[in-house]
């Protein structure tokens, strides 16, 4: 009795544990659904509201990536050069500055449908691709695919990768470009006059 | 006739680099690692930017606003299914076999079946494009660092793509099937640049907003994308550094 007491419980513990580690493959998927719903009953998101698709991001999006390693990816070697308050200030400029600008790219967002490749990993892994492709009538088909880590608090998108592009290492010569002018402090005040400028922009757009 | 307006690309070519040599010449202090003619390639990207500005986007835009997309539909898979023999060629420069036989496969069935190519039928048949052009087909045979160029009009290569990208021009078909009316093949060509700059337009904005640098960010994005194309969607991972 008393053992199948200890087996019960300890079946439902490992099922917990199961959805918290929800596959990577599964999480992106569930997420990219999710988003996809909420933007096609949402005419404010179509009609390019910034400020909406934002805070949709926000919301569904952002819990699921870890900025933190994006923007060391970004970076490169001159991460261990910053101190841990730079990492901290250019983590959250960084942040904001692809959250504007990518997420417009959902308002443009029409009847694409969104393909997910065959997923393999092994057990132990701790670092995956998965694979997705927009697929649109009379365009070419876009590889759309996603870098996520296993942590403790599950997996995270680490970098985007948009045919071939990666939005996270496409930054590294502009950073170091940067970085050689002015140092991390450099970058780190070039990026937030960058969101300073976009953010007025967008008051003078929605203001009207 | 032909001959003489081949002839009169290659000239044209062979002046582009010779006078992109002379430009190249004095180095920079502020030079990228891999960019030895940035500056040449700056006032290029610049004066592309000018001429985008006033040309090249008003006319990709009204081509956007006006045409049906059915119709633009129609035009993407025209020219896809003109690229489909350069596939097949460079595939099986490339030595994959199967990718070439795929892409020969879909040339047969669009050109025929899919009324010269308006129609993609080979796609929903399930055949997959396998994208190869020459610049590709030379990494693969070894040529795989190449300088970055920016010309205007044609816009980002590099040097190995700039020959690639001549090449490719002799070997597509859209060169010689019409080539009895200039008039038309120019429209053509022409039409084949507005396609392309209007598949471009939705990341227009992206690309403002998202750049601190945006003549860095488009070459690195390039020679990016180029990578991909050449490893197949399949890159070896860059090295990572966190922490």
């Amino acid at each position: 009795m008393m053992n199948k007491l200890i087996a019960l419980v300890f079946a439902t513990l490992l099922s917990t544990f199961a959805v918290a580690q929800e596959a990577p493959d599964v999480l992106v998927k569930r997420v990219t659904e999710e988003v996809l719903e909420i933007v096609r009953n949402d005419k404010d998101i179509q009609k390019g509201n910034t400020t909406r698709v934002i805070d949709l991001v926000d919301a569904k999006v952002l819990p699921n990536f870890n900025f933190r390693h994006m923007t060391a990816l970004a970076l490169g070697k001159d991460w261990r050069k910053a101190t841990p308050e730079q990492q901290e200030k250019l983590t959250a400029e960084f942040k904001t500055l692809l959250v504007r600008t990518y997420s417009n790219a959902l308002t443009g967002y029409k009847n694409q449908k969104i393909i997910y490749k065959a997923f393999r990993m092994n057990s132990g892994d701790t670092d995956v691709l998965v694979r997705t492709e927009v697929q649109e009538p009379g365009n070419k088909p876009v590889q759309l695919d996603y870098s996520l880590e296993k942590t403790d608090a599950g997996w995270k998108v680490y970098d985007v990768t948009v045919a071939g592009i990666s939005l996270v290492t496409n930054y590294r010569e502009q950073f170091a470009q940067e970085v050689r002018h002015g140092g991390i402090d450099g970058l780190i005040a070039s990026i937030a006059a960058k969101n300073k400028s976009l953010q007025g922009n967008l008051a003078k757009a929605e203001g009207k | 006739m032909m001959k003489t307006k081949l002839t009169w690309k290659s000239r044209g070519a062979a002046c582009l680099v010779a006078g992109l040599l002379a430009w190249g010449a004095p180095a920079q202090a502020d030079e990228t690692p891999g960019d030895p003619f940035e500056s040449f390639n700056r006032a290029m990207f610049a004066v592309n930017e000018g001429i985008d500005m006033v040309a090249m986007k008003p006319i990709a835009q009204a081509y956007d606003f006006v045409v049906p997309l059915p119709a633009k539909a129609g035009v993407g898979n025209f020219f896809g299914n003109i690229l489909d023999f350069r596939n097949v060629l460079n595939n099986a420069l490339q030595g994959k076999g199967a990718d070439a036989g795929t892409d020969l496969a879909r040339l047969l069935i669009n050109s025929t079946i899919g009324i010269f190519g308006l129609f993609d039928v080979a796609s929903e048949l399930g055949l997959e494009r396998h994208d190869e052009d020459f610049g590709q087909t030379l990494a693969v045979w070894g040529w795989a660092d190449s300088d970055f160029l920016f010309w205007p009009i044609i816009g980002p290569r590099t040097v190995r793509d700039t020959g690639g990208w001549v090449v490719d021009a002799y070997t597509d078909p859209t060169w010689y099937t019409i080539n009895k009316t200039v008039a038309a093949r120019n429209s053509l060509l022409a039409l084949l640049f507005v396609d392309v700059r209007a598949s471009l337009l939705p990341t227009d904005k992206v690309v403002e907003e998202a750049a601190l640098d945006k003549y860095a960010y488009v070459r690195d994005a390039y020679l990016q994308r180029r990578r991909n194309q050449i490893f197949d969607g399949r890159p070896p991972r860059l090295e990572d550094v966190l922490d």
